[in-house]
């Protein structure tokens, strides 16, 4: 082994990293170019709209909903520490919106819809359901990728939005029940330190999520290998890399919207 | 029709294609015979763009088949995969037919359905499998259904990949007839890969053997018996000693 051995590992690393950097971005512009050109596949996209958006909307109101509740008796308690107790119904609702929200919501979304999108492409792969498509004249990316990352950008910011709904509706039946807040200030409080961009940003981020989600998803699917392992193991890297990629999306979108 | 020229195709340092010369006339049947792992699949996916050569042409109809003279040249052609590669969201009708429920031979909904279960039927399937799903189905009947799907849009040029492999001999024997009696009725061109001599003999026009990433052999079926090649001889009668090592 020579000196150098360590910089040639730690190099072909490197090269490794941003060359798959390269292959999935260029898999996403192609993914977004096949949205403007014809022919498009309306039933492709609203089925997808239904599995990512509709079928997700019980584990994001589960989450949030408990997540809310945390989050009012975690503030309470933080709160008390310098009597500040009333700002729970205003932390709450800022802190779901901006944050909790779409990152929860981003999530429990990459858990369940990552793994079902490359599960489902991984399969079609290695059954050479693929290679069926290209030949009936019907491009892959355009009949299973492109519908996908449009309707997962659009679900998810619906899904945040409903999610931080009910997320602050879960910090106000514990803030009702269980902190002896009054309803009527509890939410008058909720209304006014509430402002559009916390909404509006979390929404953002939720679109974000959503593409990184459906990308990562079919990427992997895409791209798996032969048998159940091949299968299982796109499915698993797509979970982690949507998961990561998010939460590192939500820190650029963070400094990017509230820095200045 | 179709003409492969010098061919080469490698996976990292497996050659697997190392010049393939190959002409396929119209309204012939070929089937392109070869032990199991010699690049058969690999050739096929080479003419469909599937998998690009590392070297060579290959010609559709005369012109080099790229980007644009492939999608016209996949406007007439099916193909009949290994495991039927039937899409399980689907139920059968709609995989019979795919090609006619979008894309440039769309037809109405209830006109494709009829030309689904025409063709189910062609293939000896009742119409009552039409919406079953692929997985309610036996290997046998995917096969069908696969075939069925095939010959949807009354294609000029017709692949069969390994059309009877994982079907006990009765299924075998059917399939054969139904591609023959197809690629008769039908007037196509076509292009079978198997290593079931049985196949062989029921489907082919002519035959040509790869071997070693090069075609050893080719010739009309009623020649294949006599030709003194010995990987061919090898190779139909399924002898252990000879040329082609048995242990890959």
């Amino acid at each position: 082994m020579t000196l150098t051995y360590p910089f040639a590992v730690l190099g072909r690393q490197v090269l490794g990293f941003l060359a798959a950097v390269g292959r999935i971005a260029i898999f996403a512009l192609t993914g977004i170019s096949h949205l403007f050109r014809p022919p498009f596949y309306p039933k492709e996209f609203l089925t997808a709209l239904l599995q990512i958006g509709y079928f997700s909307l019980p584990v994001v109101g589960l989450t949030t909903l408990f997540t809310g509740g945390a989050l009012a008796l975690q503030i309470y308690a933080g709160g008390a520490r310098f009597s500040a107790e009333s700002v729970v119904p205003s932390i709450v609702a800022i802190g779901m919106a901006r944050e909790l929200g779409p990152v929860l919501g981003g999530l429990m979304v990459a858990a369940r819809v990552a793994s079902s999108i490359a599960a489902e492409i991984g399969t079609m792969k290695v059954t050479e359901q693929i290679d069926a498509l290209t030949t009936l004249s019907t491009e892959p990316m355009k009949y299973l990728v492109a519908p996908r990352l449009l309707a997962a950008t659009l679900a998810v910011p619906v899904l945040v939005g409903i999610g931080d709904s009910i997320g602050i509706m879960g910090g106000y039946l514990v803030g009702i029940t269980r902190l002896d807040f009054n309803p009527a200030t509890y939410l008058k409080n909720t209304r006014e330190f509430l402002e559009f961009w916390d909404v509006a940003s979390g929404l953002w981020k939720g679109a974000a999520f959503g593409f990184i989600v459906a990308l990562c998803g079919c990427y992997f699917g895409m791209n798996s290998a032969r048998g159940a392992q091949g299968v299982g193991r796109a499915t698993k890297t797509a979970v982690v890399t949507a998961s990561v990629l998010i939460l590192a999306a939500n820190y650029v979108l963070t400094e990017v919207f509230f820095s200045a | 029709m179709i003409e492969l020229r010098d061919v080469h195709k490698a996976f990292g340092p497996n050659h697997v294609l190392n010049g393939v010369n190959l002409a396929l006339p119209k309204g012939e049947s070929m089937v392109i015979i070869g032990g199991s792992g010699t690049g058969k699949s690999v050739l096929l996916k080479c003419v469909l763009g599937l998998v690009t050569p590392d070297k060579g042409e290959i010609l559709v109809g005369g012109a080099p088949a790229d980007k644009g003279s492939r999608d016209a040249f996949l406007a007439r052609f099916g193909m009949l995969f290994q495991g039927g590669a039937l899409f399980d969201s689907l139920p059968v009708w709609q995989n019979v037919a795919f090609r006619l429920l979008r894309g440039a031979q769309k037809r109405p909904k209830d006109e494709a359905r009829a030309i689904a279960v025409e063709k189910l039927r062609r293939v000896g399937l009742k119409p009552a499998v039409a919406d079953l799903f692929p997985a309610e189905l036996s290997g046998g009947m995917q096969k069908r259904v696969g075939l069925a799907r095939a010959i949807a849009a009354e294609p000029e040029i017709i692949f069969f990949d390994e059309p009877t492999t994982g079907l006990d001999p009765i299924m075998s024997g059917v399939i054969n007839e139904l591609i023959r009696e197809i690629v008769v009725e039908m007037g196509a061109t076509a292009m079978t890969i198997t290593h079931d001599m049985t196949s062989v003999r029921a489907i082919a026009d002519r035959v040509a053997m790869l071997h070693g990433g090069v075609i050893r052999w080719t010739g009309p079926v009623s020649e294949m018996d006599a030709t003194p090649d010995p990987y061919v001889q090898q190779f139909i009668h399924g002898r252990a000693e000879g040329p082609i090592e048995s242990v890959r």
